[in-house]
């Protein structure tokens, strides 16, 4: 009996602009002239918080911070493709994420500054609390899609993780949990080549990360993570798909991680400035701008205005946010259950007094 | 009335509850077509479809994660874990998140769901099938903690739990799972949680238990023939506990027994001696003493029974406490 092959698969790539900001007419997604400005904006805007934020924990005005720098079109490409109350998970890499999700820099800036009222999503939109622990969140994102297709309310829901995320078991169970009930859920990997230090090969022996998808029933589908063209198509067509009753998509947007894991990382111990150099020519930024110039949607005058606007906002929301008033102690207890425990009750009152 | 045991009351609890709210879902391993390895959802499925009890994959964490995941976008989430030993894959989950949900987002999101699972030894289960790990949840801030102990209180106190806007273990004594039958009423009632049950009045000492060692605390007083007046209390719900309940007896009989299966090192009875102790300590006429497991992993089926509190041990406690 010759042996037959049951099954084969294909993974896909999608680039639709190229490093120098050509781009593939074909593949090009629906965008108007005001979205694409409004996508170049987005993704000046976050990166100019980026690096303020990057600056203010250096000179001792914020606490910890991740920095995204390099992920600006896998952040501001996929939130564009999603409605207010699709139901978003995100990672402490997605800071620039939610202020694409409308989620308030200032609250933002509260977060990163220790403050739990940074992460109070907005009334009508559903970003959830970040995920500290890796990949424990990817689950919670298949639970919530499983209730918006029980309760028929339209809505999809994202997770977005790194690549150290696909590692772990909380990936399976999520990715698994998923296919079996076809739940309207996208898992956007954020692959960017490193977990701190451990590279991307030395993650998994696949050589995609989107290929993973077809070992739980769905598609998955690899990016160009920096060509936010690709990421908007990529997670529009999934929404898409998932809002008809389709089911799931991995989408894996190869990017990378400019800066250092966090504020307290250095990441020159484990990679080259050779290396780093060579990504940087890939840069989200400098392409759609290339793009945008031969479009004629962006001269000098305009890069400088969104630059000067964007710092403007961002200098704003700082001096707002240096403004605030401590968190009431009291809150502490005011929101780990409906109604406080009697012994909460004593236990503050020990604490703070009457 | 309906003449009921612990897991039919578990039944009742869900069919009452599946029933009134089209946002509760049961969901777990086995719990559909086969009505659960214990037949706590016998015939649900049936009667309530299959998008209301869901079997899942196998696969613990994935059951509390995605219970998270549905609690936070409006569902009621009632989730089986089989044994509860298998609730360490999902402590994580429960820890780090169905905790925090409503804390972290400020009360934006609430995480509602409830986590069902028969504990406890004394069945000559395979290992692993049979721990009591309370206090281990209790230390959780962000988690209640609910130990039934009859019938009755079994439906009232999962009906409960399935309506309280927080996330809720329901630890369900597998021990005494058939082996007591009452009268429950078929209509809806609730069982408060956060209030202990004085099951019998009682001047000379406190003894208190939960889950399965109530019965035996019962049989133990049976044995004891009212050589002493025991005021009985039964915790039913371990976080968080009813400190007024117990300090008033105790403060009334100044001796008390605890007795719990879990070991004793951390064991509640620790917090509730401490408790005692801060509120109660002059009106103590002896030491409390813990009748407990000892501090080992629960041995096989063999040796299950001398790992165990049994009736002989809580009248030894009784008599130190007594003659001190």
């Amino acid at each position: 009996m010759p042996k037959k092959v049951l099954k084969d698969f294909e993974i896909e790539y999608l680039q639709v602009l190229d490093e120098n900001g050509n781009c593939d007419e074909k593949l090009m997604p629906k965008l108007s002239n005001e979205e694409i400005k409004k996508i170049y904006e987005m993704i000046i805007l976050i990166r100019v918080f980026d690096q303020k934020a990057f600056n203010m924990q250096r000179q001792g005005r914020l606490g910890t911070y991740i920095q995204f720098k390099g992920q600006e079109a896998s952040q501001v490409g996929s939130a564009m493709a999603l409605k207010d109350d699709d139901f978003v998970f995100p990672m402490y890499r997605s800071s620039g994420l939610l202020i694409a999700r409308k989620h308030p820099i200032v609250q933002v800036l509260q977060y990163w500054n220790g403050d739990e009222r940074g992460l109070k999503s907005p009334d009508n939109v559903n970003n959830f609390p970040i995920s500290i622990p890796v990949g424990t969140h990817m689950i919670h994102s298949a639970g919530a899609a499983w209730a918006a297709k029980l309760r028929g309310t339209k809505q999809i829901s994202i997770s977005y993780f790194g690549d150290g995320a696909t590692s772990k078991g909380d990936f399976h169970e999520a990715m698994n949990f998923a296919g079996v009930f076809n739940v309207p859920a996208v898992f956007l990997c954020e692959n960017n080549q490193f977990a701190i230090s451990v590279h991307r090969k030395d993650q998994t022996k696949s050589e995609t990360i989107a290929q993973k998808a077809i070992a739980y029933g769905f598609e998955g589908i690899q990016v160009d993570g920096m060509d936010v063209f690709a990421v908007y198509k990529a997670t529009k067509d999934a929404v898409d798909k998932a809002r008809a009753g389709k089911g799931p998509t991995l989408i894996e947007c190869v990017t990378y991680r400019m800066a250092d894991h966090s504020t307290s990382d250095d990441a020159s111990r484990y990679r080259t400035k050779e290396e780093v150099q060579a990504w940087q020519k890939k840069d989200p930024v400098e392409r759609l701008e290339k793009y945008m110039r031969k479009k004629n949607l962006l001269d000098d005058a305009y890069k400088e205005k969104i630059l000067k606007q964007s710092k403007e906002t961002i200098e704003k929301a700082v001096t707002q946010f240096e403004k605030l008033e401590a968190p009431d102690p009291k809150d502490m207890f005011n929101y780990v259950f409906a109604e406080m425990t009697p012994q909460q009750k004593e236990e503050m009152e020990e604490l703070l007094g009457k | 009335m309906v003449v009921s045991n612990i897991v039919q009351a578990v039944t009742h609890g869900l069919r009452q509850e599946l029933a009134r709210d089209k946002n509760v879902v049961v969901l777990g391993e086995d719990v559909g077509v086969n009505g659960g390895v214990f037949r706590a959802t016998d015939g649900l499925q049936k009667e309530f479809g299959a998008d209301r009890v869901i079997d899942t994959p196998l696969a613990e964490l994935g059951i509390v994660g995605a219970s998270i995941g549905l609690a936070v976008n409006g569902m009621k989430p009632v989730a089986e874990i089989q044994f509860s030993g298998f609730m360490y894959g999902p402590f994580d989950q429960l820890l780090s998140h169905a905790a925090r949900v409503r804390m972290r987002s400020r009360g934006r999101f609430t995480c509602p769901l409830v986590v069902r699972t028969p504990y406890g030894a004394g069945i000559r289960a395979l290992e692993l099938h049979c721990e009591s790990g309370e206090s281990m949840f209790s230390n959780i801030a962000g988690l209640k903690m609910v130990v039934p102990s009859n019938p009755y209180d079994t439906k009232g106190l999962l009906a409960a739990a399935i309506r309280d806007p927080d996330p809720v273990i329901f630890y369900e004594p597998m021990r005494i799972y058939r082996a007591i039958k009452q009268d429950i009423p078929e209509k809806e009632y609730f069982v408060p949680i956060g209030k202990a049950n004085v099951l019998q009045e009682g001047k000379d000492l406190t003894l208190i238990a939960w889950g399965a060692m109530v019965k035996v605390c019962q049989d133990a007083l049976e044995k004891l023939n009212n050589k002493y007046s025991v005021q009985l209390i039964d915790l039913r719900t371990i976080n968080p506990y009813d400190a007024e309940t117990v300090l008033a007896s105790v403060k009334k009989t100044g001796r008390c027994v605890i007795v719990h299966e879990a070991i004793r090192t951390c064991g509640f009875a620790a917090e509730l001696i401490a408790s005692i102790n801060e509120k109660a300590l002059l009106n103590l006429e002896a030491p409390v003493v813990r009748v407990t497991s000892p501090d080992v992993p629960l041995p096989f089926a063999k040796l299950e029974n001398y790992f165990l509190p049994d009736v002989n041990r809580i009248l030894k406690g009784i008599e130190k406490v007594m003659s001190f």
